[in-house]
């Protein structure tokens, strides 16, 4: 029942945020209900992680379309630790004096309408279904986006919606017709993932490729995969900074799951490529982001960039055989979303302090708030993969699951493609943090804000609570991976390889 | 059921959908906000038409409650809605500086139709003889066109449409091939079409409010390059 409880607490906290009282109202609504989230979520992963079910009792009506296993136990996790330390968030972000109450209340809304739809994503087992959850994040997320309502904000938004739309209709074809193939291979079970798997010996191979390449591509616009990334860096640098970290912390990864639901199918079926086109569209995407990154010019858009950098990663990772890069991928899902939440944090609290984007306009920023420059340095080197943090672990499990798999070009390319993407996002943050003003940047100081005329800035402390909370995973998991979330790794991945009884 | 029935309900709906072709054409070329948008919800009905045929025709039941829902939903409430979120003045609008000119365009369009008939080919061969029928191929192209229509269109209300004759394509081929569907899943759907409209019509005014036009395909300051970035302002 927890499960249902989750996809109800959301709901609930919309309906109570848009309540008129005080200010501090919506805020500390959202933080407990995501608490609450968080908690059930765990409570259903450690279930999931010893092997346990929590999906018989459902069996009934409508209720057959939702299931938990190992892969929907982990991302849900995800989604409700990142849910969670957005919120916290949110309170000092958004909690600026020129918003109106009402506008607040939207924000709050919006924000729990949008983290409702990412965690009905894993929990609903119908892919008709969960299109239409893929559609809702993209609709409930458009009005964060806009939030801010300049000329940029409304551009990206409305740029977000088109591409994303356009890539959702693709991805319906898809999915009706991966309708048509499980009903032509004579299945007659409910259309669910775990029946796909079974019913995908018997499928005819064409619709099976069709669908497969319709949702790939389709969704694939969503992840942000590099020939349908274009509206990425914009709707993810112009929202504000809580609502970049849910967009680009885990959105992403909850799209991609879907993706990654169709493998276990594609693998029962002869002759498929799914792994050849996850490879070359990973590696497109990796080395696409990686010289876009020595480039930049805005560090939100960087960190966006370096969410394509990442999905192409896992995409990659996947596609370089399951059974062995099965579980560096789903390590790699994790420490993607804990470190680039994180990163945006960062990036937000950077903002707060020098009110601009422009990377050239920032420099000595470790003088005018420690803080910041510091979470900003921390969340650079982490998000590069550097050691001993959690991103570097799950880059190096990959890269030794290519070797082991003898995908010696693939794996090379990957590695040269990390280490560029490290040096084009610390290039840039270190000229940020400890660079000083003056070589030759002399336009910069136009853009300085009056607060920082050789004052320090002062944090909101709920932006400092919520780095230093999603720092903690960032900092454990590279040398430490707790034993349940590591059995629940392991049931991910083997969802990905094996058919489930 | 006798098979001269069978016979003139194949029949009608190979009329129905390619009528449904037709109207994809018409929004391609339509120059009119208010046009697309009657062009649009004639699709719709015929869309309804064609899920009803089908449903006469298999025996299907419930694709009469997707028949119902497409009448309810697209020619009713998505007009209201526009209405509601977003500024009047944009059906009046003509959009004088396509991407295209209107007979290249449709030219493409042609050309896509076309490639949507090749495209359908393998996949009517692998379904069961029951489930094939013209709505495969002009479904594709009810997608392709749709896209098309995205790509060169710029005033906010055409891309609408051009993102809800996608929506329209993949369904009227759903209704073919994968009839079996639950009831619950094509509901949802629709009312999906209805969150999109909702959605980006309060974007469109927000545009308009921000901007002063709708014209959005003119928004093209987000780029890689900020010196391009301050040039186009200044340009404003």
């Amino acid at each position: 029942m927890s499960v249902l409880v989750i996809l109800l607490l959301p709901l609930i906290a919309t309906g109570l945020v848009c309540l008129p009282f005080k200010r501090f109202w919506a805020p500390t609504i959202t933080v407990i209900s995501s608490l609450a989230v968080l908690i059930l979520a765990g409570h259903v992963a450690w279930l999931t992680s010893s092997g346990g079910s929590i999906t018989s009792d459902l069996k009934i009506g409508m209720l057959k379309w939702i299931a938990v296993d190992g892969l929907s136990a982990l991302i849900l996790l995800l989604i409700a630790f990142v849910g969670t330390t957005a919120a916290i968030y949110s309170i000092g972000y958004m909690g600026h004096d020129h918003l109106t109450t009402g506008k607040l209340r939207l924000y709050y809304a919006n924000y729990n309408l949008f983290v409702f739809s990412m965690l009905a994503i894993p929990v609903l087992a119908e892919p008709t279904l969960v299109w239409i959850v893929v559609e809702l994040t993209t609709l409930c997320s458009a009005l964060l986006v806009s939030f801010e309502n300049t000329r940029e904000a409304l551009e990206a938004a409305w740029k977000y919606v088109v591409l994303s739309l356009m890539g959702a209709g693709m991805a319906l074809f898809g999915f009706l017709v991966l309708f048509a193939a499980m009903q032509a291979s004579g299945s007659t079970g409910a259309y669910t993932w775990s029946n796909l798997v079974l019913a995908a010996p018997l499928m005819p191979p064409v619709l099976l490729q069709t669908a497969f390449l319709l949702i790939l591509i389709g969704l694939g616009t969503k992840v942000g995969l590099v020939p349908m990334h274009t509206w990425l860096p914009d709707a993810h640098s112009q929202a504000p900074s809580p609502v970049c970290a849910l967009l680009s912390g885990i959105e992403t990864t909850a799209i991609l799951y879907v993706i990654l639901r169709l493998f276990p199918v594609m693998q029962a079926a002869p002759a498929s490529h799914a792994e050849t086109w996850a490879t070359v569209l990973g590696l497109l995407s990796v080395g696409t982001a990686a010289f876009i990154l020595l480039q930049v010019r805005d560090y939100k858009r960087m960190f966006a960039f370096s969410t394509v950098e990442h999905m192409g990663i896992i995409l990659t990772a996947v596609g370089l055989g399951v059974s062995v890069a099965g579980y560096s991928a789903m390590q790699q899902v994790v420490s993607h979303c804990v470190t680039k939440s994180f990163c945006f944090f960062a990036a937000g609290v950077v903002l707060l302090a020098v009110e601009t984007r422009q990377i050239a306009s920032v420099r000595g920023l470790i003088r005018k708030s420690p803080v910041a420059g510091a979470a900003l340095v921390f969340g650079g080197l982490a998000i590069t993969g550097a050691p001993p943090l959690a991103v570097f672990l799950s880059e190096f499990s990959i890269l030794k699951a290519g070797l082991t798999q003898r995908e010696y070009l693939a794996t090379a390319l990957l590695a040269i493609f990390i280490v560029i993407a490290f040096f084009g996002i610390m290039f840039h943050i270190n000229r940020m943090v400890f660079g000083t003003e003056g070589n030759g940047e002399t336009e910069s100081s136009n853009h300085l804000s009056p607060s920082e005329n050789g004052k320090t800035f002062h944090l909101p402390f709920s932006c400092r609570l919520a780095l230093l909370i999603a720092a903690i995973p960032v900092l454990v998991l590279g040398f430490y991976i707790p034993q349940p979330l590591q059995d629940l790794m392991a049931q991910a991945a083997a969802v990905l390889t094996k058919p489930t009884p | 059921m006798n098979d001269t029935t069978n016979q003139l309900l194949d029949n009608l709906n190979a009329l129905v959908v390619g009528l449904f072709l037709l109207t994809a054409f018409g929004i391609v070329a339509m120059r009119q906000a208010r046009g697309c948008l009657n062009l649009f919800i004639i699709q719709s009905l015929l869309l309804a038409a064609s899920a009803a045929l089908l449903g006469l025709r298999h025996q299907t039941e419930h694709l009469y409650g997707v028949a119902l829902v497409n009448v309810i939903s697209k020619p009713i409430i998505v007009p209201w809605l526009l209405r509601k979120t977003s500024p009047s003045e944009i059906y009046t609008r003509r959009e004088v500086d396509q991407v295209l000119n209107i007979p290249t365009a449709l030219l493409i369009a042609l050309a896509l139709a076309i490639l949507s008939y090749f495209l359908g080919q393998p996949l009517l061969k692998a379904v069961g003889p029951d489930f094939r029928g013209p709505n495969v191929p002009i479904g594709i192209a009810g997608l392709l066109l749709g896209a098309f229509t995205i790509t060169v269109r710029r005033e906010a209300v055409p891309l609408l449409i051009g993102l809800l004759v996608m929506e329209n394509g993949a369904f009227l081929t759903g209704i073919a091939i994968s009839r079996n569907l639950p009831l619950l899943v094509e509901l949802a759907i629709a009312t999906d079409g209805l969150v999109i409209v909702f959605i980006m019509g309060v974007l469109t005014r927000a545009v308009q409010k921000q901007i002063g036009t709708t014209a959005v395909g003119s928004l093209a300051t987000l780029k890689e390059a900020p010196d391009t970035t301050e040039e186009s302002e200044v340009a404003k």
